[in-house]
Order: C-alpha cells, then sequence, then structure tokens
C-alpha cells in the first residue's frame, strides 16, 4: 500500500509542487496520476522512489515510513520498487541484457537466477531475441521495452512510471499499458504518471487528478 | 545473504572491468603509474642510501667503547675485582680485562718495537678495562655518568670515551633516517592526491552510469567498488615500477661506486632493496592506492542523486 498523509514539497528554488497532499493506493491497484505539466505527478513518484524526501508529511509505501529509512537503507528500499522513466535512463554503451540485468547485480542476485529472470523479464517485452543489442540499435519503443524489463525484472512489488508514453506511438503507447496491467495481474501495485487522458479512458483505472500540488476532485 | 562464490564472482567482475578501464586507456593509465612510481622511488632510494651508508661504515656509528687505565701497580687480583664490579652497573654490555701483561704481549706482536720493549726493566703499560655499554648509555650524558662511576674507584688513573666522532656519525644517520621518514609520509600523500584526484576525474566522466545504478537500487558500497580496484591497480603497479626505477638507479651507481671503492681499497658493494623491502614496498603501493580511491571515491560517490 502507498499513503501520503498530508504531504508537502518545496524545491530549493521556492517552488511548491506538493501542498498538503493525502491520497492512497491499495495493495495490487493500478493508478494512474493525471493532471499537466508541472502539477506534481513526478513529485509523487519521486516521493515514492525517495528520489527526494517530503517536506512536510508522512509517506508511507508497503508499511514503511519513508522518511525513517537511513540514507544506507535506500538502495534496498528501491530494489523493491521498479521504477520506468520517459527517457528510458538506460546504459546506452552496454547490451539490452546488461542493463535489464542491472537490478539483480546490484542486488547480488546469483548467476543462475539472474540469466533465467533477464530472459523471462526480456521475453516479457517481447525483445529476448535483442539481448545482445544496444539500446541506441533499438526503436525508442523497444528502448521503453527495455526500461520496463529492468523495472520488472527484481519482481518488485510497486511499479511506479512517469509518462512511459510520451514518446511512443498511440499503437506502442497501448503495448506499454497492457505490459504494466498484466504486471497488475499478478499482484504488482502500479502506478502511472501521465497527462493522456485518453489512455486512462480507455484502460478504465482509478485516476487521481492532480492540480497544482493538490488532489483535484 | 549473498553466498561466498556470487561474492568472490561479484569482485572478480569488479576487478576485470578496473582492469579493463587501465587497459583502454593506456597512455593515462601509464602516467598515473608513473607519478606514483617516482612517489614510491624517491623516499625508497633514500631508504637505499641510508642502508648503504651505514653498511659503508660499519658499525661505527654505534662502537662507543669506553676505556679505564688503572694505576701502575695495582694487582691483578684488584683489577678482577673492579672489572666485576662494573659489571654489576646498568647498561653495561661487556666489560673485558686487559692485563698489563696481555698488553704489552699484544703490543709487542703487532708493533715493530718486541726489541726495545726487551730492554725495558719492568712493564710500563697499566691494567686496562674496556667497557661496551648498552645503546640506552651511549649518550653523552650517561657515558659522563659511567666515566664518574668508573673514576670513582680509587686505583683507576684515566678514563678514556672518545666517542664524540661516533655520535656524530650516528646523529646523521638519525638525520638521514628522519628524512626518509619524512619524505616517505610527504611522497605517500603525493600519491594519495594523484589517485584520489584520478578516481575523481574517472567518476565525473562516469555520473550518468552511476546515478542508473542508483536508481535501481545500487549502494555506494558496489558503486565504489571498481573504483577501488582501479586506485589499487595504479598503486601496485607504481610500486612494481618504482622497483624497477630503483634498479635501474643502482645498475648506474655501481661502476662509479666501485671504482670510488677501489681508490680507497674497500670492499665494499652496493646493496638494493632485501626482498621483505621489495614487498614493503609494492604493498605500500598497492595501499596507498585503494587508500587514494577510497578518499576520492566515497564522498563524491555519496553525493551523486539519481535524477530522472
Amino acid at each position: 500500500m502507498i499513503r501520503f498523509d498530508r504531504v508537502s514539497k518545496r524545491y530549493p528554488n521556492g517552488r511548491d509542487a506538493l501542498r498538503e497532499i493525502s491520497l492512497q493506493v491499495e495493495p495490487g491497484e493500478f493508478v494512474f496520476l493525471t493532471g499537466r505539466s508541472g502539477a506534481g505527478k513526478s513529485s509523487i513518484l519521486k516521493l515514492i522512489g525517495l528520489l527526494e524526501r517530503p517536506t512536510r508529511g508522512t509517506v508511507t509505501v508497503n508499511g514503511q515510513d519513508t522518511a525513517s529509512l537511513p540514507a544506507r537503507a535506500i538502495p534496498a528500499y528501491r530494489r523493491r520498487l521498479g521504477m520506468v522513466f520517459q527517457d528510458h535512463q538506460l546504459l546506452m554503451d552496454r547490451p539490452v541484457y546488461d542493463n535489464v540485468a542491472l537490478p539483480l547485480v546490484v542486488a547480488d542476485a546469483p548467476f543462475r537466477d539472474i540469466d533465467k529472470r533477464v530472459r523471462a523479464a526480456l521475453d516479457q517485452v517481447g525483445l529476448l531475441e535483442q539481448v545482445r543489442a544496444l539500446p541506441s540499435e533499438l526503436s525508442v519503443g523497444e528502448q521503453q521495452r527495455v526500461g520496463i524489463a529492468r523495472a520488472v525484472v527484481g519482481k518488485p512489488v510497486v511499479l511506479i512510471a512517469d509518462e512511459p508514453t510520451g514518446n511512443l506511438d498511440r499503437g506502442l503507447a497501448l503495448d506499454v499499458m497492457r505490459l504494466f496491467r498484466r504486471f497488475q495481474e499478478v499482484g504488482v501495485t502500479v502506478v502511472v504518471a501521465t497527462h493522456d487522458l485518453s489512455l486512462v479512458e480507455e484502460f478504465g483505472q482509478r485516476s487521481i487528478h492532480i492540480d497544482d500540488g493538490k488532489v483535484s476532485a | 545473504m549473498i553466498s561466498p562464490a556470487t561474492w568472490t564472482t561479484r569482485h572478480l567482475q569488479a576487478l576485470v572491468a578496473a582492469l579493463g578501464r587501465l587497459l583502454r586507456r593506456p597512455l593515462g593509465a601509464l602516467l598515473t603509474t608513473l607519478v606514483i612510481a617516482v612517489a614510491l622511488a624517491l623516499p625508497a632510494g633514500l631508504w637505499l642510501l641510508v642502508q648503504n651508508a651505514r653498511s659503508a661504515t660499519g658499525d661505527l656509528a654505534t662502537a662507543v667503547q669506553v676505556s679505564a687505565f688503572l694505576k701502575v701497580g695495582t694487582s691483578v687480583e684488584r683489577a678482577q675485582v673492579i672489572a666485576t664490579a662494573v659489571r654489576g652497573q646498568p647498561d653495561i654490555a661487556t666489560v673485558t680485562l686487559i692485563t698489563a701483561e696481555q698488553g704489552l704481549k699484544e703490543f709487542r706482536e703487532r708493533s715493530s718495537f718486541g726489541k726495545a720493549l726487551e730492554a725495558l726493566e719492568s712493564n710500563p703499560l697499566p691494567h686496562t678495562l674496556v667497557i661496551q655499554p648498552t645503546t640506552v648509555q651511549r649518550d653523552a650524558a650517561a657515558l659522563e655518568r659511567l666515566r664518574g662511576t668508573l673514576a670513582g674507584f680509587p686505583e683507576v688513573e684515566i678514563v678514556q670515551a672518545d666517542a664524540e666522532w661516533a655520535q656524530r656519525l650516528a646523529a646523521l644517520f638519525a638525520v638521514l633516517r628522519t628524512l626518509f621518514l619524512a619524505s616517505a609520509v610527504l611522497f605517500g600523500l603525493g600519491v594519495l592526491a594523484v589517485i584520489g584526484n584520478t578516481t575523481r576525474i574517472e567518476i565525473a566522466a562516469r555520473l550518468p552510469e552511476i546515478a542508473v545504478t542508483k536508481l535501481v537500487g545500487g549502494s555506494d558500497a558496489f558503486i565504489r567498488r571498481p573504483f577501488l580496484y582501479s586506485g589499487l591497480f595504479h598503486g601496485l603497479l607504481g610500486g612494481l615500477l618504482a622497483l624497477g626505477l630503483l634498479a635501474a638507479l643502482l645498475a648506474s651507481l655501481e661502476a662509479p661506486v666501485a671504482r670510488l671503492v677501489s681508490l680507497y681499497g674497500g670492499q665494499f658493494r652496493l646493496a638494493g632493496l632485501a626482498g621483505e623491502e621489495m614487498l614493503a614496498l609494492v604493498l605500500a603501493g598497492a595501499l596507498l592506492g585503494l587508500v587514494g580511491a577510497w578518499v576520492g571515491a566515497a564522498r563524491q560517490i555519496a553525493r551523486v542523486t539519481p535524477q530522472p
């Protein structure tokens, strides 16, 4: 479960990204965060991923108050999350296999497990034939799917995605969303930030609309 | 819990990756290694200078000896009693009694005055006590105390402790030793700075990769690992290269030193580092490399914040 309790976030430049926001996402739920650019959707995801800390309020993820986590515990916390970004955040000089294996390697997973799980994740996103390719040799949509494979290879309990379809055409965007729904069906909590309302309508999942750092009705 | 096999494999991977990066930019690696080698070779060369100078001067620096000449006419028995009493003093290594007869015999054998000595009616030489103090008794104040003790025996006529030149030589070696230690510390700091800076540059070039690794849960320790191996390699290779530089220096000095020694009719030969000293130099290089990399990497990696 993800719970925000009167959470505010002010950045060092003085901008208030979130203003006393409260929301809750149940375990295994698929939720869209919608709103225009700069509304505060990405800040919510950053707080979940502990890429930022709240200025005020409490963020609880899987029963863990993130404010109480010391810096040394953050890597282990992040390994239980899957994160997907609009710009993929791939290592461009490493093959697809290495990119997808990275979360398992940093978790010191045994080699046999890594190979099995990387191939399974790539199979899920339809890129098993591209294990040796460099990301630069792939299309934008394929790169996004590598990012998704990397996000789910560690079997996370929560998957967060920030505008994962921003650079994709309609068909690829739908493919990506179907992938997310498949993960949700096996129990993963999925939170997707998007400004594409047509996707939200098409998938019919609960959506939380964010406007100027607040949840709007 | 990570298994030993996985742990070993992860470290081997980091090690191979560090070695690979080193080989991908051979000129940069060579220059860094050369700076480290020179910084290690300089204090090691000074150490060799001290060791060889000590070897060339034998044990002179510590050869402090006190002679007590007894009054002529003192009996051998009394001289033995005095020798025993001096042996009982603190910090005395050895006391040797050379009787007047032994002294005359030795003088006769070693000098060319044999026939002249036979003309003497009586032995003019006194009994002599040759006293070797322990190392703690070799400073000027301790020798003065010893001289006072010996002079307290009424049978002792003269006490001779002419150790000034030996003490000067010992002081010179002490200065050189201090110079060696100071240069070792300074050049060691230099090695730390070089490797620390090299590591910082490497990290700066790989910031995006580090940020992504943190994003997927990579700990600082995991990210630091290849940089530590890189520092270790630089230090290790620097140590080995320093050995090579010292060997070349010794080889170039061998002929001129041999010529100098032959002019003085001596037997001295330049000595290189002993096996354990070589090992210490290489290990010092490796350790400095590791610590330098740690210093350069720790804070910089901790400061990297993943930014999606």
